[in-house]
């Protein structure tokens, strides 16, 4: 049951820098714990996020085993034009999650 | 001459033994805060934002679970409950509560587990199931800063007293009561955290530590494991009598749930 919690705000205006804040839900497991009985825990971890403007990417980042549980990405933009951001989130054993998130620009 | 020290050690340590109980006083109402309060502003600030606090995450599973149909008569929490915005807005303030049929306390993941089986006809969750957290955070969610009243009922009046009981009961191989560090030590530090008052303002909550969101039998769980004592099962009623003295010692806070905590 993943699910993600974006915050994008709903008007800005032209030129003005705007924060982006998202959250994805995701275990992140390393791959260097073991269970009790000594076996090792296979590796599940989100390992690459983008974010696209209008179809534009305008972020990426690549995500490592020491990063946290549901990671917390944000990161600031230039509103330029009213649209769309879509954003993917790509990992292990085939995970894949996307969400939008619209802007009215004036 | 020789057995001099010996005496005096002897003596010292017989006027420890009686003086170390003495301190266990109770704090009073004006000085209880939240475990919030203990944290750094980032910490504050992530439990604020409701797209930052991961512990939302599980609220918006909670949600879902709600209206989901399930169990034998494949009814959801919904259709007997409906809105729960209104209909569960101020119970979690009030559990761990008494049931009747039971006569004794349930805390709320136990509830919810009890509504499965008796109106549901659905399974019981497993306890610290993704599933079971959700549903109570998304429950407790409900009563975000209304102030805890539980404890009120006449009936759980034995059930606190236990509860209270082994509060100050002291226990492990480090022999320490619950009340050896939060009522009289809370304002210090054991090692570079915080040792905070014990109120269980925001479960289930997201701790950092565990990445996660857990309950409060999982929180003192832990605890029991670091004074090396042999945590009890999860569900055991001492644990539903502690919750339950807790709650009602942390009267009048406001619900922080879900509560981000380090």
């Amino acid at each position: 049951m993943a699910s993600a919690l974006i915050n994008v705000p709903a008007k800005a205006k032209r030129g003005d820098i705007i924060e982006i804040k998202t959250l994805m839900s995701h275990i992140m497991e390393t791959g260097y714990r073991r269970t009790a009985t000594g076996e090792l825990i296979p590796r599940d971890i989100i390992t690459s996020f983008t974010c696209r403007y209008n179809g534009v990417e305008i972020f990426r980042a690549d995500l490592f085993p020491a990063i946290a549980a549901n990671p917390f990405i944000t990161f600031f933009t230039v509103a330029a034009e009213s649209g769309k951001f879509d954003f993917d989130w790509i990992g292990d054993n085939g995970f894949t999650e996307s969400a939008s998130a619209s802007i009215a620009v004036e | 001459m020789r057995s001099f020290p010996a005496i005096a050690g002897a003596a010292l340590l017989v006027t420890a033994a009686i003086v170390v109980p003495l301190l266990a006083t109770e704090i009073p109402q004006g000085q209880r805060r939240s475990g919030y309060s203990f944290m750094t502003p980032d910490t504050q600030a992530m439990q604020n934002d409701d797209t930052a606090n991961p512990g939302m995450l599980w609220v918006l599973d909670g949600e879902a679970l709600w209206n989901n149909n399930t169990g034998a008569l494949n009814k959801a929490c919904a259709d007997c409950h409906h809105d729960a915005s209104a209909s569960m807005r101020g119970v979690a303030a009030h559990y761990p509560a008494f049931d009747p049929t039971l006569e004794r306390p349930v805390t709320l993941e136990q509830r919810i587990n009890l509504c499965r089986v008796r109106h549901q006809q659905a399974p019981p969750l497993a306890y610290e199931s993704r599933d079971l957290l959700a549903l109570t955070a998304f429950v407790a969610r409900q009563s975000r800063g209304l102030a805890i009243e539980a404890g009120a009922d006449p009936q759980l009046a034995p059930f606190v007293a236990k509860g209270h009981e082994l509060f100050m009961h002291r226990q492990g191989q480090l022999n320490f009561g619950c009340t050896n560090c939060h009522d009289d030590n809370w304002d210090k530090h054991l090692a570079g955290s915080a040792i905070t008052q014990a109120q269980p303002t925001g479960y289930p909550l997201y701790r950092l530590e565990w990445q996660s969101l857990g309950s409060l039998e999982r929180r003192l769980r832990a605890c029991m494991t670091g004074i090396r004592a042999q945590p009890y099962d999860y569900g055991a009623p001492e644990l539903v009598e502690l919750e339950l003295y807790l709650m009602t010692r942390a009267r009048g806070l406001p619900v922080e749930t879900p509560a981000v905590r380090p």
